[in-house]
C-alpha cells in the first residue's frame, strides 16, 4: 500500500488555500466569499488528516481527526450566522454589494 | 502506483474545482464546483483511511452547508450573474499578488517538515468507534464548548432573521 508522500498532501492544501485566499479579495458577493473560506477551511482540514495520518502514536491521529471535527463545527456556526446576516442586509438595501456595505467604515 | 495515479488525479479535480468556484462568474455554478471539490476531499480521506472524517465532510457539507448556500441564493434571487458584479478589476493584480506570496511561503514550509515521509501503517485511528472514545473523555469540555457554540450560532441566526414588530 504506497501511499503518496506527505509534501503532495501539504501541497494540495496549499493550493486550495491560495485558491480561497483570492477568492475572497476578488469576489463582491458576499455568498461566494463565504465559500471561498469553506474552500480555506477544508484546505486546513486536509493538512490535518495528512499529519494525522503520519503520526506514530494513536493519540496524536485521533487528536488530529477531532480537530477537523471542531473545524466542522466552526464552519457550520460561521456559515448559519452569515448568511442570516446576508439575508438581512438584502432585507435593508435590495443588494448584497460588499462595496457598498461600509457602516461600519472608521 | 495505482494509489498516487488515483491522488494525482483527485487532486487535479480539486485544484480545477477550487479555481472554478472562485473563477466562474454564476453563484449557483460557483456552488455546485464546490459540491465537487467537498466530494472529492472526501475521497482522499478516505484514501488517507480517516473513513469517519470522509463521511463526515460528505454529510455535513456536501449535505447541510451546500443546502444553506443553495437555499440562500435561490432565496435571494441572486443566480443570474447580473445580479451582483462580480470582480473588482482594481485588487486583482493585490490579490495575485497575495496569493503567490501565501503559497509560496506554504509549498515552501512543506517541504522543510521535520516528520518521517513515510505513513503509517493503516490504523484505527479513523474508526467512529475510536474517534467517539476519544471524543466523550479526553475531548469532552471542547466538545461541550462547541455545543455552546452553535447553540449560540442558532440562537443569533434566530434573531437576526426575526422581523422586527414595532
Amino acid at each position: 500500500m504506497e501511499a503518496a508522500p506527505l509534501n503532495a498532501y501539504l501541497v494540495l492544501s496549499a493550493f486550495l488555500f491560495t485558491m480561497g485566499a483570492i477568492g475572497v479579495v476578488v469576489k463582491r458577493n458576499p455568498i461566494v466569499m463565504f465559500m471561498c473560506i469553506e474552500l480555506m477551511l477544508n484546505a486546513a482540514n486536509l493538512a490535518f488528516v495528512a499529519f494525522a495520518r503520519y503520526q506514530t502514536d494513536l493519540l496524536a491521529q485521533v487528536s488530529g481527526h477531532i480537530f477537523v471535527l471542531f473545524v466542522f463545527g466552526i464552519a457550520a456556526a460561521e456559515v448559519a450566522i452569515g448568511l442570516g446576516i446576508i439575508v438581512v442586509i438584502f432585507r435593508l438595501r435590495e443588494s448584497i454589494d460588499v462595496d457598498e456595505v461600509s457602516l461600519l467604515r472608521g | 502506483m495505482a494509489e498516487r495515479a488515483l491522488f494525482f488525479i483527485l487532486a487535479i479535480v480539486a485544484i480545477v474545482s477550487a479555481g472554478g468556484v472562485v473563477f466562474s462568474r454564476n453563484p449557483v455554478r460557483s456552488a455546485l464546483l464546490l459540491v465537487l471539490n467537498f466530494f472529492t476531499l472526501a475521497l482522499i480521506y478516505f484514501m488517507l483511511s480517516a473513513q469517519f472524517i470522509g463521511a463526515l465532510q460528505v454529510i455535513v457539507y456536501a449535505g447541510a452547508i451546500m443546502v444553506l448556500f443553495l437555499f440562500v441564493i435561490m432565496l435571494l434571487n441572486l443566480g443570474s450573474p447580473e445580479a451582483v458584479m462580480q470582480e473588482r478589476d482594481l485588487k486583482r493584480p493585490l490579490a495575485y499578488l497575495i496569493g503567490f506570496g501565501i503559497l509560496a511561503t506554504l509549498v515552501g514550509q512543506a517541504f522543510v517538515l521535520l516528520l518521517p515521509m513515510t505513513p503509517q501503517p493503516p490504523s484505527e485511528a479513523g474508526t467512529a468507534k475510536v474517534i467517539g472514545q476519544a471524543l466523550f473523555t479526553q475531548w469532552a469540555y471542547p466538545v461541550l464548548l462547541m455545543g455552546v457554540l452553535l447553540t449560540v450560532g442558532v440562537i443569533g441566526s434566530i434573531l437576526l432573521a426575526r422581523r422586527r414588530v414595532s
